[in-house]
């Protein structure tokens, strides 16, 4: 008998389990972020008290959690948080591709030079061919080298690539001079190129524009409360108004976010001159209402489907629609998954925040 | 209800049937939870149907892809000789305990290292190996058998300790010489022990060939877990978590096969 009475309980706990939760007064939203130069601010902005201020002042609460970059991104796609930071590349192949509307409330910056391939004993980029390349495969460094290829007429099949996980690629880079050429982004990029007779033959400097770093919400998220998006689109421009003065709160604030970062102040801001960051909310808008965001990110989303990231069935890159700000929208016009959205960039702009 | 019953003997089909009841309870519930998502929506990559790890377990294992290569096959069998040349230096390890557990000597200058570096996390020792060794097979089969080594060689050790020393000194006095005693009397009353633990470690195994083809590689099977991570591809990844576990299992199962076949003389039940 005991044994059915264990069995009764056992059953009461998986229902419970299973009832749904009572939906919470207070809206708590929780937004990832993870290290890298240009997401820095965020940190900065739950620590000095500038996120809680524009939270408050929409009547809601937004809790950051810091997490490693594609754990967190699975987090988000998981419903788990309800805002990332993340590149334009995957938003395209981890949410948009997994039918997870989301919208790119801030283009916070383009990588212009943050991410390089580098070479030992003077390889240049025709002498690629042939060569063993260490990267993360299908990473912004995959496209990096997938456009410097093309650029240079020269195909993927020419080289071999080694995927290397990105805790690991800098020091086993520096410590076998065997490795030829490794394709990688900040810090790693700096840690690499100190060391003696290292080349950098080409960074996302060679194509500005391409490789963004947005904040991204869940669409259904932003829609049901716009809230979010005014709190998190007045803290960011706050924070960055703040960066680009000069004087002793602007060192503090650089100097906290080098320390969360792993690294010196000097080094923090070498890493901010090879980020094109979008400094005013003006500066943002320009750029996401600009035609040439749209061929920027014709280029990622060929590539995204050219190596099955859209889904090995997917038949072409239209699988899934990316809508602009002037309505335009490129692929699927009924299935829009990916939204560059420039009303809340706006606002802040015209000062209605 | 016999469940707590000292004496019962469930029937066999009472066994099977129990047997498989969580199997079939982690299927119903896996499914439930992969219906809702996939109601809510349809493109749900996160916990994919059974259609659809079917579709992607059937494109990586029957179908060519970019590279004409049928993956599966190729990282499966590139995994198995990494994990079979770290298993065959194992050899080296019951050697080792056994020396260890017999000859004083050997037990002075192993022990205390061999103790230590049983606690040593190889884990966190990765960047030092891929120094050590480069990028090659060497450093992943190294970090393999570095994991597993000195729990073998200890166990080895143990056992070879707890042979009874009447038996040594009955096989000196019958005339044995010290290897015939090693190897002839020790050494096969515990092997059967040790291969059980040796089974029992396939899973750190496992966990260390995953560890080392994530950090560097260009084929493996855990190297295409954690590629295809990138694209959050879970109708492949399960399939590939499945397939890993059903080979551990099958050469565990193997190796108790033969060791209850071999070794008759053992105790039954064991295992």
């Amino acid at each position: 008998m005991k044994f059915r009475l264990i069995f009764v309980f056992l059953l009461c706990g998986l229902v419970l389990a299973h009832s749904p939760e009572p939906p919470a007064k207070a809206k708590t939203y929780k937004v990832a972020w993870s290290v890298y130069v240009g997401w820095m601010p965020w940190d900065y902005a739950g620590h000095s008290g500038i996120l809680k201020k524009w939270a408050d002042k929409y009547g809601i609460n937004i809790e950051l959690v810091r997490m490693d970059y594609i754990p967190s991104v699975e987090a988000y796609v998981a419903g788990q948080v309800d805002a990332c930071v993340m590149t334009n590349m995957e938003c395209l192949d981890m949410p948009a591709a997994s039918g997870i509307d989301s919208t790119a409330l801030i283009v916070g910056d383009y990588s212009n030079g943050n991410d390089a391939i580098l070479t030992r004993d003077n390889i240049d980029i025709k002498g690629l061919k042939g060569k063993q390349i260490s990267l993360v495969e299908l990473s912004v460094s995959h496209y990096l080298l997938s456009r410097c290829l093309t650029m240079n007429g020269l195909k993927e099949k020419d080289v071999n690539l080694i995927n290397t996980s990105d805790a690991d690629i800098a020091p086993i880079f520096l410590s076998n001079s065997s490795q030829k050429v490794v394709v990688t982004w900040n810090p790693m990029v700096m840690q690499v190129e100190q060391a003696p007779g290292i080349n950098k033959i080409f960074t996302s400097a060679d194509i500005p524009g391409e490789v963004l770093d947005l904040m991204v919400v869940n669409t259904k998220t932003l829609q049901a409360d716009p809230a979010l998006g005014k709190a998190l689109t007045g803290a960011w421009f706050e924070v960055l108004a703040l960066i680009s003065k000069r004087g002793p709160e602007t060192d503090k604030a650089l100097e906290f976010m080098a320390s969360s970062a792993g690294c010196s102040a000097v080094e923090f801001k070498n890493q901010l001159k090879t980020t094109a960051m979008f400094w005013t909310p003006q500066a943002a808008l320009d750029f996401t209402t600009s035609e040439e965001i749209r061929t920027k990110m014709e280029f990622v989303r060929q590539f995204c489907f050219d190596k099955g990231l859209l889904g090995e069935g997917s038949d072409s890159a239209d699988i899934f629609g990316v809508s602009y700000p002037g309505g335009e929208v490129q692929g699927n016009k009924n299935k829009v998954r990916m939204r560059f959205d420039a009303s809340f960039v706006k606002m802040a702009a015209e000062g209605s925040l | 209800m016999g469940f707590f019953n000292l004496l019962a003997k469930p029937g066999p089909k009472m066994s099977w049937g129990l047997g498989l009841c969580l199997f079939l309870l982690a299927l119903i519930a896996y499914v439930a939870v992969a219906e809702s998502r996939h109601r809510e929506n349809p493109d749900d990559k996160v916990v994919p149907t059974f259609a659809k790890m079917v579709d992607g377990f059937y494109s990586v294992a029957f179908e060519k892809d970019r590279n004409e290569e049928y993956r599966l096959w190729v990282d499966t069998w590139a995994s198995f000789k990494r994990v079979g040349i770290a298993a065959l230096f194992l050899i080296f390890a019951v050697l080792l305990g056994l020396h260890m557990g017999l000859f004083p000597y050997w037990e002075s200058l192993f022990l205390k290292f061999m103790l230590f570096f049983d606690k040593v996390p190889a884990l966190a020792l990765l960047p030092i190996l891929f120094i050590a060794f480069g990028l090659g097979e060497t450093s992943k089969i190294a970090l393999i058998t570095i994991g597993v080594f000195p729990t073998i060689t200890l166990d080895t050790y143990l056992r070879a300790k707890n042979i009874a020393g009447e038996q040594i000194m009955k096989g000196l006095t019958l005339g044995a010489t010290h290897a015939e005693i090693a190897y002839r009397i020790v050494l096969p009353q515990i092997l059967p022990d040790v291969l059980d633990t040796i089974r029992l470690n396939f899973k750190a195994m496992i966990l260390f060939l995953i560890a080392a083809e994530a950090v560097s590689s260009d084929v493996g099977l855990g190297y295409r877990i954690f590629l295809v991570r990138r694209y959050l591809a879970m109708d492949i990844i399960i399939p590939y978590v499945i397939w890993i576990s059903l080979l551990a299992f099958l050469a565990d199962a193997g190796l108790r096969w033969f060791i209850q076949k071999k070794f008759r003389w053992r105790m039954q039940g064991a295992g």
